[in-house]
């Protein structure tokens, strides 16, 4: 029978159904490269078209050009370095501004505050990418960078080349502004939420307002903090434009120190289907879409285990 | 005696001292973390408006994207079509599941529902961009086309208006339901004409702000709607169509000053256009949020 509460679920079931199609249809696509590539795919350093005029040859029961090797390992370790970078200096820097804003400010300056630091989430990825471009970089690049490489060149991976500016620790950076909003905003909300009483025992146990915070309201958001970090985390992995725009797109090489130019998977994505796609057998193309299985993948690991940390913590406060 | 006293009172002092500094260094570095965020807030504001209004002219409005130059006509035209059309069609299913997960959430589904969408959140645009190629560009045969980006941004619109609208719904009170149900009325008028219509503002809400994420998205729409220079001509099929987030990033590539100017224009209507979306929807959170303070007292 069709009845409200059926049609409702059905057009519902829209939502999971796409989230299995972009993974089902990703992963079939993709299915004939990752029979090619095998293992190598992610342990390899070497993205290679092969020789594109010449004709192509059977590998592994799949019809490839000659030379063609799909390796993508500095994609990986393009990725995780900018987002351990973004989330090393996210952490810290969005704890401090919850912190600021939950009890620092004078009460009718806070939901102000709060909004400008929220609304770093709301600008596009395309325009920190513009932002990171057109004034960011040659800042960095040309002042920052040699001046860090000169007098920080004793920390490992500080030292050597400056390079131009696009690189690991600029994507690192941008990557920062985006999701931070998401630990500050979470923490805050938090924050603000907790019970009275614990505040007030802890005042009256003698502790000032900076030690009620530090010591008995932070503890009790751990997993709070780790939820929003481990969601913060997915957003840095998955950045497309921004990371495009700033990370100097490098190509099949691992990052030699901080300033070296590097490029995510997200990133690589948009960068190279063009040339993918003048591989006559179709075989780029579709590793390409491995590059996106991967990520894919990756992200819905971390978000689910987010969301279930979650979950869990919502649960128990709600309980007690 | 007085010694130990005096001793003591020394230990206890220094003792405040240290955490009278390390409070106040506390308070420095949180107030230190905050200006960073907001001083890299106003220069990234200031950087595009600046910019931005001195790229403006009467062109930029009028004419077409003509090479390097010429006017952003196009991408205003083709950013409102995508993102229209994305929201058209998150709404019905993106809606439904709120209301699913809000009003009948009792069995597996609905938490199954509403953890796939905190997933589908997470999944990065250029995947689901690449997914559009990949079965509706290629797949389907579609080429690149308004319907490839309208569903790419659709997918990535819906778990936030299902996740608005059921915190919206979660907010109507109980006591609403139980009254309309006591009367005789079905699940579809309790939820279609008594709970919907008083969590629209929350709904409404969700609905503007996946408007402005969409506005604001790139990666989805380069490979399913492409790019083109001329208006829309109407077809939802096999034709190119140009928007602004496109034309940001790739102007601001080129050499040419008329290119970087659009880039900057178009940077200037996106932000905006999403900054406009953002204060609005907080007044309208704030103001429903005094609402229901004082309908609470």
């Amino acid at each position: 029978m069709l009845n409200f509460r059926r049609v409702t679920a059905l057009l519902a079931s829209i939502v999971p159904a796409s989230l299995i199609a972009i993974v089902v249809f990703l992963a079939v696509y993709a299915w004939p490269a990752i029979r090619l590539n095998g293992i190598a795919f992610v342990t390899d350093n070497s993205w290679n078209l092969g020789s594109l005029y010449a004709n192509p040859i059977m590998v592994r029961g799949q019809e490839i050009m000659p030379g063609a090797h799909y390796g993508i390992l500095f994609l990986i370790v393009g990725t995780l370095l900018s987002t351990a970078i973004a989330i090393a200096i996210a952490v810290p820097v969005g704890v401090g501004a919850a912190l600021f804003l939950a009890e620092g400010v004078p009460a009718p300056l806070r939901p102000w505050l709060s909004f400008m630091v929220e609304l770093l989430a709301a600008i596009p990825s395309v325009v920190y990418g513009l932002w990171g471009f057109v004034v960011v970089i040659p800042f960095l690049g040309h002042h920052l960078y040699p001046f860090m490489a000169r007098w920080l060149g004793f920390i490992p991976f500080f030292g050597g080349a400056p390079g131009s500016g696009y690189g690991l620790l600029t994507s690192g950076f941008v990557l920062t502004l985006m999701i931070v909003p998401l630990i500050t905003a979470t923490l805050r909300d938090a924050l603000v939420s907790q019970p009275a009483k614990l505040r007030e025992a802890a005042v009256a146990l003698g502790a000032n307002r900076f030690e009620t915070l530090w010591k008995v309201l932070l503890p009790g958001l751990r997993r709070v903090l780790i939820g929003s970090s481990i969601l913060a985390t997915g957003r840095a992995l998955g950045e497309t434009m921004a990371v495009l725009m700033v990370s100097g797109n490098a190509l099949n090489y691992l990052p030699s120190n901080i300033y070296t130019p590097i490029s995510t998977m997200a990133s690589f994505i948009v960068s190279q289907l063009d040339s993918a796609l003048e591989d006559p057998t179709g075989m780029a193309v579709r590793s390409l879409a491995e590059v996106a299985v991967v990520l894919c993948a990756i992200s819905i690991v971390v978000n689910g285990f987010a969301r279930v940390l979650m979950y869990y913590e919502g649960l128990s406060s709600r309980v007690v | 005696m007085a010694d130990m006293v005096v001793s003591q009172f020394r230990a206890d002092r220094g003792r405040f001292r240290q955490r009278q500094f390390f409070s106040y260094l506390g308070w420095a570095l949180s107030t230190l973390a905050f200006l960073l965020l907001g001083s890299a807030m106003v220069w990234i504001l200031a950087t595009v408006f600046l910019r931005g209004f001195d790229a403006l002219s009467l062109t930029v409005f009028t004419h077409v994207t003509e090479g390097t130059g010429g006017g952003l006509l196009n991408a205003i035209e083709g950013t409102f079509v995508l993102a229209f059309g994305g929201i058209l069609l998150a709404i019905p299913p993106g809606l439904a599941a709120g209301i699913y997960i809000a009003e009948f959430d009792h069995g597996r589904l609905a938490s199954t529902i509403r953890f796939l969408a905190d997933v589908l959140v997470g999944v990065p645009s250029i995947v689901i961009g690449y997914f559009g190629y990949i079965t509706m560009v290629v797949g389907l045969g579609w080429k690149f086309s308004v319907a490839a980006g309208s569903i790419a941004l659709a997918i990535i619109s819906l778990p936030y208006i299902c996740r608005t609208s059921e915190i919206a719904l979660r907010q109507v009170p109980r006591a609403v339901r139980e009254a309309a149900y006591a009367l005789g009325a079905g699940d579809g008028t309790v939820t279609m004409r008594i709970c919907v219509p008083m969590a629209l503002p929350g709904i409404l809400t969700g609905v503007l702000l996946s408007l402005a994420i969409s506005v604001g998205e790139t990666a989805p729409l380069l490979y399913t709607a492409g790019w083109s220079n001329y208006l829309w001509n109407g077809h939802l099929t096999n034709a190119p169509i140009g928007y602004l987030t496109y034309a940001i990033w790739a102007f601001i590539n080129e050499p040419f000053a008329s290119a970087n100017a659009l880039a900057y224009a178009a940077a200037l209507f996106v932000t905006l256009f999403v900054l406009a979306i953002n204060v609005i929807s907080r007044l309208v959170l704030d103001e429903n949020a005094g609402w229901r303070r004082r309908a609470r007292r």
